[in-house]
């Protein structure tokens, strides 16, 4: 699925002016503006403390926001949302299979009548042969993939990932990145992605939000001029470390204007 | 030359630890057997030597033959006590089990009640018992009544303890797909309470012998129908000391395969999935 260059795209979300504050004088985050369109892979980037959590749980809607609108285009819907958190949140007396049918479940559908969904799924991020394998049966990168699987297999209009390969080592990090573009380039998804690593972000995204801590808020947004799809080739290129290198500066100029 | 090619090289630590597996293996039956063994055969000469008349401590092969010869009876009344005892538990499974679910389910309902669950299991079975066979007139009731006093409280602590303990990211993705609280409770609360569940089962199972043999102790009419408490009570009166022993190794007995019949159950329910039951490759 080719995507439409930034700018031409339908949207999705909307955020204008959000902020949240715990007990009236804790500000999370403040005055955040984002337009998530269409096959966007937006990551927010910044450092523990900058809101980006906040801002999507606001996104998921887990929590209100204390000022602003979030809206929906075209108004919320049954299959909005696929989240995949930095632990893989899976069922652990479920089959892998029965944790990527839950979300199915839960809107009321059988098993047999959404099978061909949750194996193609599973197919996607190589796990077809694990379908009755436990959770603790898994590698940490294996559980991530059913994590993974889980979220898109609803096909919902946006998928939020909070820091998901963190906890990852850094091969299993580099590989679950590269099937992550694969994935979104066949099923043409739309991701918030949040991270605290300049490096994975400059990889996966093409857009990328800086923010900044205390109190939480977004100082700018940095385009990554790099055609999809991206590979192994890419991460060693030179474009590569240039865009990273880029992507540093103005992460540490941000910083720097936040401290000012 | 690789290592493929080599004979299996077992170094010290591995011959170490085969040796510890072994001993395990067979120690842990073997060990207690030969306890057991050796305190029976103590039991025995304590007795000869000091000339013990069998009414006041009998020799364990008397015990033995009173077990055989008043098997009937005490069949029987091992089965009316094992009878009050599975009632009760089941009972207090049916009623913890609920009563979590409520408690959770409700704030307001574990505000107002949680205190009151508290006070009935910490006032002893033994000083109700009197009270309630005043004003329940059915024994079997009262004998149920007693027994589920005892036993419901692990059930409902442990239980409420595992409904709470759902991971907090999957209650938010379940929020995040729209899940209705009985979907919540059916495919997350409840499967995640299911190893305290148990953990509190196994300790009830015993707690519902207890409460049923206090309880027979207290209500103490006799007759067809009663209990191994009775005949012990009986037994006792009678000073026929093997048969109280006899119907004490049936308890005891009874007590053990409750327990080994509840961690089986147990054991079955969670090998597949929890770190309790699962064993470790290494």
């Amino acid at each position: 699925m080719q995507s439409l260059p930034l700018g031409k795209r339908p949207p999705v979300l909307d955020m204008t002016n959000v902020t949240k504050t715990f007990n009236g004088d804790v500000v999370a985050l403040r005055d955040m503006n984002l337009n998530v369109n269409s096959g966007d892979f937006i990551s927010l980037l910044g450092p523990s403390g900058c809101g980006k959590s906040t801002a999507l749980r606001l996104v998921a809607g887990l929590s209100t926001p204390s000022a602003g609108r979030i809206t929906w285009a075209g108004g919320q819907s049954e299959n909005d949302l696929g989240v995949v958190f930095q632990e893989p949140t899976l069922m652990p007396w479920a089959t892998v299979a029965q944790n990527v049918w839950l979300p199915f479940r839960l809107k009321g559908k059988s098993y047999a009548s959404v099978k061909d969904e949750v194996l193609e799924a599973l197919r996607l991020v190589g796990l077809e042969k694990f379908l009755d394998a436990y959770p603790r049966e898994l590698s940490g990168g294996m559980k991530m993939r059913v994590s993974i699987a889980r979220a898109m297999v609803t096909k919902p209009r946006l998928i939020l990932m909070d820091e998901p390969f963190a906890a990852l080592d850094e091969i299993t990090r580099f590989r679950l990145n590269n099937d992550l573009l694969t994935l979104k380039a066949k099923i043409g998804c739309t991701v918030i992605f949040v991270t605290h690593s300049v490096f994975e972000s400059v990889f996966l995204s093409d857009r990328i939000v800086i923010m900044a801590a205390r109190p939480g808020r977004v100082i700018r947004e940095v385009s990554v001029d790099a055609p999809y799809p991206r590979d192994e080739e890419f991460r060693t290129s030179a474009d590569y470390a240039a865009l990273c290198r880029e992507a540093s500066k103005a992460l540490q100029e941000a910083m720097g204007e936040a401290h000012a | 030359m690789s290592i493929a090619d080599r004979q299996p090289l077992y170094d010290a630590d591995d011959l170490r630890r085969l040796r510890a597996a072994r001993f395990e293996r067979f120690g842990k039956w073997l060990l207690p057997v030969a306890v057991m063994i050796a305190m029976i055969w103590f039991w025995d000469r304590v007795v000869m030597w000091n000339n013990i008349p069998h009414f006041i401590l009998p020799r364990p092969g008397l015990v033995l033959e009173t077990l055989i010869k008043d098997w009937a009876m005490l069949f029987d009344a091992l089965l009316v006590t094992l009878q009050i005892t599975m009632m009760a538990l089941a009972v207090a499974v049916i009623g913890g089990v609920g009563l979590a679910v409520l408690f959770t389910q409700s704030r307001l309902m574990e505000m107002s009640f949680y205190p009151y669950a508290v006070i009935m299991q910490v006032t002893p079975v033994v000083a109700i018992a009197p009270l309630i066979f005043i004003y329940v007139d059915n024994r079997t009731a009262g004998l149920l009544l007693c027994a589920w006093l005892v036993a419901f409280f692990p059930v409902l602590a442990n239980t409420t303890l595992g409904l709470n303990s759902a991971d907090h990211n999957l209650r938010d993705l379940f929020r995040i797909y729209g899940a209705s609280r009985w979907q919540t409770l059916r495919y997350l609360r409840l499967p995640s309470a299911l190893p305290y569940f148990l953990g509190g089962l196994r300790i009830a199972g015993g707690l519902a012998l207890i409460g049923a043999v206090v309880a027979e102790y207290v209500a103490g009419t006799g007759g067809i129908g009663s209990g191994l408490a009775f005949r012990i009570l009986e037994a006792g009166y009678r000073l026929n000391i093997p048969r109280m022993f006899a119907a004490l190794i049936l308890i005891a007995a009874t007590g053990v395969i409750i327990f080994a019949g509840l961690s089986f159950l147990s054991h079955m329910l969670l090998r597949k999935w929890h770190e309790s039951a699962v064993k470790r490759e290494t």
